[in-house]
């Protein structure tokens, strides 16, 4: 079985919001209609989007540490959006495991984003009808692009190659080598969602370094010590020499 | 959540038209052993119009629930497919249905249709009796159906309880029984008192469980928190910025956007006029006071419009320690 996911690594997002704006672009742009917007340049902006950044301050000043945070769609494996949805229009992708809207059956009851624990379902208020990420389904299959352009726009707009994309069910793909090695976890556990997207956590790459592999042992330059004086810490190498 | 008043006015408008129908129907069971004085035809017919007008008007606010009104037309009757897994597919099966059942057994009544298929028993009426005991289990089940709409989402953790179920059964059939009290006091005096008691016995279960139910919501902990939602071990997080300036359907849908003193304040109103109020007037209007009878059940309605109110407004979604600052 196939599920496709994204991995994002939160190490490497720098918050620059490229994927909120590709995505955006995109899915504003495609055969299912405009992503609605409203009162663009108006004082309150608002509107529809399939992601979000958002940013945290973790720790108390001067310890502290900033963690920018995209936000969609997880495509959970045990999607409790779906099962809710009265006309089935809300529904998960036998063949590749994503989530999607038909956005000609749903009746606009919102009863998905209700069931879905992480808020990653918007209402179109244009449409009315529910909204969520596609995992750009009308692009990763679309045979006159590029192969390697084949992914989410958010994949491809991405500057630190924060966000990976493939199939976690495939043990040796690039996404699943990702959370295995680089610890990957899923959001809010507690559910039983099982998220398919995965996020890396920040880490820090940390070198103990002892004393004695500051000194070197075996330093030429101690031969001339011999010469001098002898001192007491004499390694067996001096005498060798 | 946000409370939005199509969803209010649809479940409590049904339940008073639910309540009111087994009203009507434990009357006529009592009767048909000579418990109760026997009513005439028009008594049914009468009140099984108004259990349906009030019905009607659940489904007219139900409308306002979808997005558009047109997909009523066009969409709303996809919304039977999906019945082995969503509750709301199965209120949208069961409500237009107890409606229909609602209409027969009125219509029986009303053409005096008073077949006996299992003979002469000595209780008579078995034709509406039998079609009154379907729409009965029918009814019940539209209750669990609406009240497992929300007690069924298991991140609503203020709404995923029995308490959730049984509140929305006793409170239905207390407004229903308080307006069958009223109706009698024009009707048939004679069934007053005998509604009037219903209704007293019923409030109290009501308040006995949606009491606990606040009792319960009060002592809850969250399962998720800030730490879990976004998967870092750290006692102190705090959120700069959610993503967006202007609001969204998450800063929209997901508040009540009032104090929490509005909101104490509603909790105590709604207590006030769906318990203890009531319960007074009913127990005055018990010689047949139509005036205090019907001021009764107005009380209660508006009582159960702040107590739905309440329901929703309590309820914290998860997905909001994703949205505590712009
Ligand atoms: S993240 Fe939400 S909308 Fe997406 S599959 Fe999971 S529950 Fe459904
Ligand atoms: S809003 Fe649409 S997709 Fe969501 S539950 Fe209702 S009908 Fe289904």
């Amino acid at each position: 079985m196939t599920q496709l996911a994204l991995v994002i690594d939160l190490n490497v997002c720098v918050g620059c919001h490229a994927c909120v704006t590709s995505c955006k672009q995109w899915n504003t742009s495609g055969a299912a209609g405009p992503l609605f917007d409203d009162r663009p340049y108006g004082e309150n902006p608002t509107g529809t989007f399939f992601n979000r950044v958002q940013t945290y301050e973790i720790g108390q000043f001067p310890n502290t540490e900033t963690l920018h945070f995209p936000k969609s769609c997880l495509h959970c494996e045990d999607p409790p959006c779906v099962p809710v949805c009265p006309t089935g229009a809300s529904y998960k992708r036998a063949e590749d495991g994503i989530v999607l809207v038909d956005y000609d059956k749903c009746i606009g009851c919102k009863y998905c984003s209700w069931a879905c624990p992480y808020g990653a379902r918007e209402f179109d208020e244009q449409q009315k009808v529910m909204k969520k990420c596609t995992l750009c389904v009308d692009r990763i299959y679309d045979e006159t692009l590029p192969e390697a352009e084949r992914k989410p726009a958010c994949v491809l707009a991405c500057p630190t190659s924060a966000r990976l994309f493939g199939d976690v069910h495939d043990s040796e793909s690039e996404v699943s080598v990702a959370i295995r090695e680089n610890g990957g976890y899923p959001l809010m556990p507690e559910w039983g969602t099982k998220p398919s997207n995965h996020y890396l956590p920040r880490r820090k790459t940390r070198h103990k370094i002892h004393k004695d592999e500051l000194l070197r042992v075996d330093n030429p330059l101690k031969k001339e010590d011999i010469r001098h004086e002898i001192r007491d810490n004499v390694s067996l190498d001096d005498w060798l020499m | 959540m946000h409370p939005t008043f199509s969803v209010i006015f649809l479940t409590t408008l049904i339940g008073v038209g639910q309540g009111l129908f087994l009203a009507l129907f434990t009357e006529q069971s009592y009767a048909s052993v000579n418990l109760l004085p026997g009513q005439p035809g028009a008594f049914y017919v009468t009140g099984s119009l108004i259990a349906l007008a009030f019905l009607l008007g659940g489904l007219v606010a139900a409308i306002g629930h979808l997005g558009k009104p047109s997909y009523m037309v066009t969409r709303a009757w996809r919304g039977i497919t999906q019945w082995r897994t969503s509750w709301l597919s199965r209120e949208l099966i069961l409500l237009p249905l107890v409606m229909f059942l609602i209409f027969l057994y009125l219509l029986f009544h009303y053409l005096g249709w008073e077949a006996n298929p299992f003979g002469t028993t000595g209780v008579s009426g078995q034709l509406t009796l039998i079609l009154g005991g379907i729409t009965t289990v029918m009814v019940f089940a539209l209750f669990i159906c609406t009240a497992m709409i929300y007690a069924s989402v298991r991140f609503l953790q203020e709404w995923a309880c029995a308490l959730t179920v049984s509140n929305y059964i006793l409170l239905g059939g207390a407004s229903g029984f308080t307006l069958a009290t009223a109706y009698a006091a024009w009707a048939a005096p004679e069934l007053v008192g005998f509604y009037a008691g219903w209704a007293i016995i019923i409030t109290v279960l009501g308040l006995l469980s949606r009491g606990l139910h606040l009792i319960r919501n009060a002592r809850l902990k969250g399962k998720s928190t800030l730490q879990s939602a976004i998967g870092v071990r750290h006692n102190r997080i705090e959120q700069k910025a959610m993503g967006m300036m202007g609001g969204s359907y998450n800063t929209r849908e997901y508040f009540h956007g009032k104090s929490a003193a509005f909101l104490k304040s509603i909790k105590w109103i709604f207590l006030l006029l769906l318990f203890p109020l009531p319960l007074l007037l009913l127990w005055a209007g018990m010689d047949g006071n139509k005036g205090m009878l019907l001021l009764a059940f107005i009380m209660q309605y508006v009582g159960l419009l702040f107590e739905r109110w309440f329901f929703f407004a309590q309820a914290n979604h998860p997905q909001n320690l994703y949205y505590q600052t712009i």
